[in-house]
């Protein structure tokens, strides 16, 4: 082989790096003869090589104890109301902190429902805003209009909260929320769920604003996923007499409908932990209703009203507990997402 | 589809043309809802939090009910206990994606660290703040900045771990290369050629890392709790903006709903005005 003459060094070595190699000049054949001061030299820049490798080590592992401890810290700190009021604390709706009575179901239902009311009105419209963005947007209105959809993603979410308590509220309560109840009234099934007075606040209000905070997270990721498909097969179907709509419907949404999915499961971790503009709107009553229109609760919203407040134990620990059920949500749907998303980046390369 | 097809069936094709319109209308129909939600939003918030934009503001401490004042002690608060966390997140943020991008590219440890700074990147900030109260409000017995400082680092680190990763790796191998060619040890080629590289991405990451911070509300309600009064002391209760605007606005005072809003307008257009920095950074290159 031709190579031959400068490969032994790397073959002898292995997995040494070439700093390593170098520090120690005399296992090089040919090398010239070390001086001293050359071979100290080397060796502090090689323990500076090493320092500097367990030290970025040591930060990444730091990233795993970060979780470790959240989980950790939440499983002790539930412990006393999980030996307290045993499983069935995520069962139980009772949450009375008079007599220390306390179960997890109104808060769970709560987050479900609020999460499910966003799911499905920022799907459908975060999806159509990617269509436009790919496939109808003129190329000079691209960067401003996915920017100002993106500006909604940086919006903190005590901003949501105080504008909907102040004004979304207020105009859902004047406006759309008699019109509701009145055009349901007399339908079976839908007049409970849409069942007066109108509040203004409460869960369907909550849900409402979750679905204009994760809108920009679904149309994100569809973006960069529609973004995604071969130009030669959108073509290929144009070609074939396709109109755009049949041409994503067909094509663009088939190819790239598990990079769709995980963006959907991303919004919808973060729609289930969202605290502060569900805290303002939702009324943080701990009762299940069957009507949208009533007030509720979540957990997040009942973590972040009562926690300072909660006097006893018990009262503290099913906050927490509360807070572990929370993680453990989003913990599985997170995962769930990212290994979607995984799985594209993998069969793309 | 043939074209005789069309010709022989202008049913069908009528159909597929107005089938078309509709999705095309609704698709112009959902961005404008999106685009719109947002024009809202700034507007309410210029319209309500602009009248109250006074000097006062920057200068006066958080007012009791019924008095006027500012809200310079709870800016201040947010400032400091953000600094704090940047500094205790950014260290660590770096080195973590320096690892996974430099070292560990390859290796089982480091997809389990980026599986996980993804999860800790969404993870519900609501919980962070239950984590920092069990490991250091609870054991020191008072709620105080450190805690809320601290809080604040955990959401800071995946932040900037994520983009340190992801402008390293933008980083040319041939650069890597040159330096290992002339004999620079590899901590010095990270330090001197792949960090100067990557350096705009890098303060992009703390840069929205900081926007993100700024906003930030669930996870200092019980680690720093709040202060109505001008406090240096990060042993002790410290204000917040997010807090105080959390604070003001369930309050059934005018005075205090009014500071609130100048509080939200004054937030938003620092958070805004960080991230379009950030991207602004980044998008140049």
């Amino acid at each position: 082989m031709a190579s031959r003459g400068a490969i032994p060094i790397l073959r002898q070595y292995g997995r040494r790096t070439l700093t390593q190699s170098l520090a120690d000049p005399a296992s090089i054949p040919g090398a010239p003869a070390p001086t001293d001061r050359r071979t100290a030299r080397l060796n502090r820049l090689r323990a500076g090589d090493a320092l500097f490798r367990r030290m970025t080590r040591a930060a990444a592992l730091g990233v795993l104890l970060l979780l470790g401890g959240v989980i950790v810290s939440l499983l002790v700190g539930s412990t006393p109301a999980f030996l307290a009021f045993g499983p069935g604390f995520v069962t139980a709706e009772v949450w009375n902190p008079v007599t220390d009575q306390f179960g997890a179901l109104a808060p769970i239902h709560g987050t479900l429902v609020t999460s499910a009311i966003a799911m499905l009105i920022a799907v459908p419209i975060g999806i159509m805003i990617a269509f436009f963005l790919t496939e109808l947007c003129p190329m000079a209105l691209r960067r401003p209009i996915g920017m100002a959809i993106e500006l909604l993603a940086g919006v903190p979410s005590i901003i949501y909260g105080i504008w909907g308590l102040f004004v979304f509220a207020p105009f859902l309560q004047k406006y759309v929320q008699p019109l509701i109840i009145a055009t349901f009234e007399n339908v079976p099934l839908l007049s409970d769920l849409f069942a007066g007075p109108p509040y203004g606040i409460g869960v369907l209000t909550a849900g409402l604003i979750l679905a204009i905070m994760v809108l920009p997270f679904v149309t994100a990721i569809s973006r960069d996923v529609f973004d995604s498909v071969p130009p030669v097969m959108k073509e290929a179907a144009y070609g074939l007499g396709c109109t755009r709509w049949e041409v994503f419907r067909s094509v663009i949404l088939p190819y790239t409908r598990v990079g769709v999915i995980g963006g959907v499961m991303l919004g919808l971790g973060r729609a289930l932990g969202e605290t502060m503009a569900v805290t303002f709107v939702i009324g943080n009553a701990h009762r299940i209703s069957a009507s949208v229109l009533a007030p509720g609760t979540t957990i997040s919203a009942s973590i972040a009203n009562e926690f300072t407040e909660a006097v006893g134990d018990i009262y503290t620990s099913s906050l927490i507990a509360l807070g572990l059920i929370l993680f453990a949500i989003t913990f599985a749907v997170l995962s769930a997402a990212r290994l979607m998303l995984a799985r594209l980046d993998r069969g793309k390369s | 589809m043939t074209g005789t097809d069309q010709l022989a069936n202008p049913a069908l094709y009528r159909r597929r043309a107005r089938r078309n319109r509709l999705a095309v209308a609704l698709a112009y129909a959902a961005t404008a809802f999106g685009v719109g939600w947002i024009a809202v939003i700034l507007a309410v918030l210029l319209y309500k939090g602009i009248g109250g934009l006074s000097l006062a503001v920057f200068t006066e401490m958080t007012p009791p009910p019924g008095a006027a004042g500012g809200l310079l002690n709870a800016i201040a608060g947010s400032a400091v206990m953000t600094l704090l966390a940047v500094l205790i997140g950014t260290p660590v943020g770096v080195l973590a994606g320096t690892y996974l991008s430099e070292f560990g590219k390859h290796d089982r440890v480091s997809a389990i660290v980026r599986f996980v700074n993804d999860i800790l990147l969404s993870a519900p900030s609501v919980v962070v703040g239950l984590f920092v109260y069990e490991i250091m409000v609870a054991p020191m017995g008072h709620f105080s900045g450190y805690a809320g400082a601290v809080a604040l680092a955990v959401i800071v680190i995946p932040v900037v771990v994520r983009t340190t990763e992801d402008m390293l790796n933008l980083v040319p191998d041939t650069m890597r290369e040159a330096a290992a060619s002339i004999g620079l040890p590899r901590s010095h080629m990270i330090v001197h050629i792949a960090y100067r590289a990557a350096r705009a991405g890098i303060v992009t990451g703390i840069l929205l890392a900081v926007a993100r911070v700024s906003g930030e509300t669930a996870p200092l309600l019980f680690t720093a709790l709040n202060n109505q009064f001008w406090s240096m002391n990060m042993n002790g209760p410290m204000p917040s903006l997010p807090v105080v605007i959390f604070q003001f606005a369930l309050s059934p005072f005018a005075e205090w709903q009014k500071l609130a809003w100048t509080g939200a307008l004054i937030i938003t257009v620092t958070v805004l005005g960080l991230s379009v920095l950030a991207r602004s950074l980044t998008h140049r290159r």
